[in-house]
């Protein structure tokens, strides 16, 4: 059961980490702000429901966000792509931090109403006397049929072929010719548009407030850095497994001791460090498994460029 | 004049620079006599040496660091811990000397997460940087023995009965007095590692990590040591935060901290060493004065940092640079009248914004989302959030400045142009 | 002193399928100046890459002075005394002429990581760079940036760069690509006088330079060296005539 949570949440997570691969392996832009269309999918999805309800918003909702990312694209990145690198990444991070006080200004700054509509509010099965609700199996359609289209977009489209030949060969995209602006308007809109959507069926599951681009930002980061910089496969891999770890260890109330005890080390009882339960070391798994990587595996689980 | 006399001529007005800031350093809190004014130069001390550590590692090194409050939270921890030990038996000195404890944490902290980080550069290093940050953060809320949970860790600067050449560091102008002398031999020690043989291929690395390589230098080891000596500095002005302030949570590591130093350094300018102070000086004004004033202070920060990141990527220290160039040149005369018209729908179209951000701040956040049709206040004026008129009116201005700019402004850039063209013909 | 400066030997290397170094054997005398020639897409540059450890090594034995050096890291074999050169320029652009030359010569006077010294205070690196500023003739573009010198400038300062450190191996790759006659000549004098009891191998295209400077002469072609010799010999080989097709070799 907390498998199948951790693929659901594994999978919002790949939503999110393949548009940064996407846009990172076409410009060389690290988005910063990528969890922030993720937040902002998650409001327009709250307003546009108020309004009209969950449905149309499921659709609006990310058209509207890849929208304002093509608009940021076409207005700010790429006027700062002239000054180099570092001034990307620092017009994403001000937009991170612009966007969080946008909606601090819309929405306030406590948590909105954004709920699971009521036609998925259920439960779909029971395994071992724990429910699954109907939302999370919803939450996995969505996610596997974006990630089909996907597919079907990089596999069997022309502009697919393009980002793939991107992928590989970043330099390729040199030769393309006059339309690679249009091209990256294109391919930020597209990323910023499936961060939105996550954010619009992530929202409602978990909770839509002004801190979640912050807390979900940071872990993308980590994704990334352990599938390797530039690696869809990667991101997909590293996706799930961070998923699963999230999920399971909240659901694991042993201590540090126990563990150690069930490898045959006694821990000195009593220190703050042997009390620690795994649920409490959940928030620092993720980083601590980047750490791990970092100095083992400094190319990521799939990745292969090295920078 | 021979090379040798210039310089001899150039190190001279250097070391009057020096003098001449810690003169003004000194002397602005005895002429104004404003506690206000004192906490807020006490602020801006620590915010230079930070903003200044950071710079190491963006400007000179070329790392772009989204978790360098770690070191500084650390060091203003480790401060505050060995405060309250000290407080059991130790006396002015003792506090007087904590910020070199910070300092070593901040080092220490350098020498162990710094390994991992520096692994990489450029993008990979800015997100493990990050990722690092999240770490700690992370592990501050788990160990409420050590950083004090929720509610932080706090003390009392005041030690023991004693004095130290009559000083308790107990009154603000006095602490104050002790950020001063510890900023300015921290700025002193910056700018001297800039002179140093490290200091120096710190910035070959950054421009050139592969050429560096190729004149037998370690790249990564020139990273890893540039960070713990960043670190070192960090936790100093850590250390000066626990004591001025007297209180240390856990927002001192987290990445907010971080995001705002990096905003300090880059607005200020990161191409020049005293870019960082300019920008540490004017945020934390900034922060403080409108701060007080508007609820939206964030906002207009965001939109600042962003307007310069695409008009003046080099911060405010090349901007001024520049102008200096022009002025050498005898072509700052030309420029002049044309900065001084573009003032003008500049400040219009400034205020137009803040109208539209304050109504909107008012009608959605503040408590006129629930007043109905009552008069609200915004910028000192009477309005109804409900009704047209004040928004029309601020859409107004703000379009009226916009024309303007882009009349005005459009003259200023061609005028620019041309300065800049005559400019570089004379030097080639 | 029987070792060979540079000792090559089966050296291969391939990127993906292709096969680009086909087995090199090569020794390169202490003191001798040697040059590699070779058609386009021969194989030169990645062989030079090889031997400084830009790049790994995909089979075969590298020597340094007759001590292995597969496996070490760029800034491990400088320090053994190799220095190379870039065919596309390789500078620290921000940083001025003299600071540049002043960087490439710093770890060679032991000063490493050191941030106890102040720079101004140390007289052999400011007088080394400055000597090598001299030669170069740079002198005059003593504080110029680095990256708004012209090409024919940054050629030659990245020729200090490579000599500055006192390297005795040096390595330099197509030094005089892209210059015009004169400065080529020019450039030819410098190396000349720079590499004045330094073994060096270099690439290069101009015949003129090739046949002007070195002592011995290696002919590469599709990843395998076809013929090594003294520049008169290489004149009259019928297989390098044959690789080239009556070109340059000819006109010499």
């Amino acid at each position: 059961m907390s498998m199948l949570n951790g693929i659901t949440y594994g999978l919002l997570l790949f939503m999110l980490s393949s548009g940064l691969t996407l846009i990172f392996s076409m410009m060389g832009i690290l988005n910063f702000a990528h969890a922030s269309f993720y937040m902002l999918g998650a409001y327009f999805a709250y307003q546009i429901s108020a309004w009209t309800g969950f449905w149309p918003g499921l659709l609006v909702a990310p058209l509207l966000v890849g929208a304002v990312g093509a608009l940021v694209e076409r207005h700010g990145l790429r006027r700062a792509h002239r000054f180099g690198h570092v001034a990307e990444l620092l017009f994403t991070f001000g937009l991170a931090f612009l966007v969080e006080e946008v909606v601090h200004l819309v929405w306030g700054k406590v948590a909105v109403d954004y709920r699971i509509p009521l036609e998925l509010d259920g439960t779909l099965f029971s395994l071992f006397e724990t429910d699954f609700p109907i939302y999370k199996g919803f939450m996995m359609l969505v996610s596997v049929g974006m990630l089909l289209a996907l597919y079907a977009l990089l596999t069997r489209t022309r502009i697919g072929l393009i980002i793939q030949a991107a992928l590989t060969k970043p330099e390729m995209v040199e030769a393309l010719g006059h339309n690679v602006p249009r091209i990256f308007m294109l391919v930020f809109g597209g990323g910023t548009a499936l961060a939105g959507l996550a954010g619009v069926i992530g929202g409602n599951a978990f909770v839509t407030e002004p801190g979640m681009a912050a807390a979900v930002g940071s872990i993308v980061f980590v994704v990334v850095v352990v599938g390797g910089l530039g690696s869809l496969a990667g991101a997909f891999i590293a996706s799930i497994l961070i998923g699963c770890i999230q999920t399971f260890s909240v659901a694991l109330s042993i201590s540090i001791t126990d563990v150690f005890a069930l490898v045959g080390i006694a821990l000195p009882q009593g220190s703050q460090v042997a009390r620690l339960t795994i649920t409490q070391l959940a928030p620092i798994l993720p980083y601590l498994l980047m750490v791990a990587i970092l100095v083992f595996r400094p190319r990521g689980l799939m990745g292969s460029r090295e920078s | 004049m021979s090379r040798a006399a210039t310089e001899i001529l150039r190190r001279r007005g250097r070391l009057l620079l020096w003098v001449g800031c810690l003169a003004v350093a000194c002397v602005l809190p005895l002429l104004f006599k404003s506690g206000f004014l004192v906490s807020l130069l006490c602020q801006m001390g620590i915010m230079v040496v930070f903003a200044l550590s950071y710079n190491m590692l963006l400007g000179q090194t070329g790392l772009l660091s989204f978790g360098h409050a770690v070191y500084y939270g650390l060091g203003a921890f480790v401060a505050m811990h060995a405060l309250n030990l000290v407080g059991k038996g130790g006396g002015p000195l003792a506090t007087a000397l904590l910020p070199l404890a910070g300092g070593v944490a901040g080092l220490l902290g350098g020498v162990v997460l710094g390994y991992v980080t520096t692994k990489k550069a450029g993008t990979t290093f800015a997100m493990i940087s990050l990722g690092i940050g999240e770490l700690v953060a992370a592990c501050a809320l788990m160990f409420p023995g050590f950083f004090g949970g929720e509610g932080g860790v706090s003390g009392n600067r005041v030690v023991g009965k004693e004095k130290l050449l009559g000083l308790t560091w107990g009154p603000q102008i006095e602490m104050y007095g002790l950020i001063v002398a510890w900023a300015f031999v921290a700025v002193v020690a910056m700018y001297a590692l800039t002179q140093t043989p490290l200091g120096r291929m710190a910035n070959a690395v950054r421009d050139n990590p592969e050429r560096a390589e190729f004149v037998g230098y370690d790249t990564q080891r020139v990273r890893y040591l540039m960070l713990i000596l960043s670190g070192f500095f960090a936790g100093v002005a850590g250390g000066l935060t626990a004591l001025n302030y007297e209180i240390v949570t856990a927002e001192t590591l987290n990445a907010h901290t971080s995001g705002v130093v990096l905003l300090m350094t880059f607005v200020g300018g990161i191409g020049f060493f005293y870019g960082p102070i300019i920008g540490a000086i004017l945020i934390t004004v900034m922060q403080i004065v409108i701060g007080g004033l508007t609820h939206a202070w964030l906002l207009y920060f965001g939109l600042f940092f962003l307007f310069m990141v695409l008009a003046a990527p080099g911060g405010i220290a090349s901007v001024i640079a520049m102008q200096r160039a022009l002025w050498q040149a005898g072509l700052l005369g030309r420029m002049l009248p044309h900065y001084l018209a573009t003032v003008i729908p500049v400040l219009v179209l400034l205020a137009g914004l803040v109208g539209l951000v304050e109504l909107a701040y008012a009608l959605l956040a503040g408590e006129g989302a629930t007043a109905g049709d009552e008069a609200t206040r915004v910028l000192g004026m009477q309005v109804h959030l409900r009704s047209a008129m004040p928004w029309a009116a601020a859409l107004a201005v703000s379009a009226a400045g916009a024309a303007g700019l882009y009349w005005i402004g459009g003259r200023m850039k061609r005028a620019w142009h041309e300065t800049l063209s005559t400019l570089n013909g004379g030097r080639a | 002193m029987s070792h060979p400066a540079i000792r090559l030997a089966g050296l291969k290397k391939n990127f993906g399928a292709s096969e680009i170094i086909r087995g090199v054997d090569l020794d390169i005398r202490p003191g001798e100046r040697h040059a590699i020639i070779g058609p386009n897409g021969a194989g030169k540059s990645t062989l030079f890459n090889l031997i400084s450890a830009r790049i790994p090594l995909s089979g075969g034995a590298i020597e340094l002075k007759g001590e292995s050096v597969v496996g070490l890291k760029p800034f491990q074999i400088n320090r053994k005394g190799l220095s190379r050169s870039f065919q596309i320029t390789n500078i620290f652009h921000n940083l001025s002429v003299f600071e540049n030359l002043r960087c490439a010569v710093l770890w060679s006077l032991g000063y490493r990581y050191s941030f106890w010294r102040r720079l101004e205070g140390l007289r052999d690196a400011r007088l080394r760079a400055e000597a090598v500023m001299e030669d170069i003739g740079l002198a005059r573009r003593r504080d110029t940036p680095a990256g708004i010198l012209t090409y024919a400038e940054q050629r030659a300062l990245e020729i200090g760069i490579t000599i500055a450190s006192g390297a005795d191996v040096v390595l330099l790759d197509e030094p005089t690509a892209g210059m015009s006659r004169d400065e080529t000549e020019a450039a030819v004098a410098l190396i000349r006088r720079v590499t004045e009891g330094k073994t060096l191998v270099m690439v290069e295209h101009d015949m003129g330079v090739v046949f002007g400077l070195a002592d011995r002469i290696s002919v590469l072609v599709y990843g395998q060296i076809i013929a090594t010799g003294a520049p008169a010999e290489i004149r009259c080989n019928a297989a390098v005539r044959e690789a080239y097709l009556g070109t340059s070799v000819n006109h010499v």
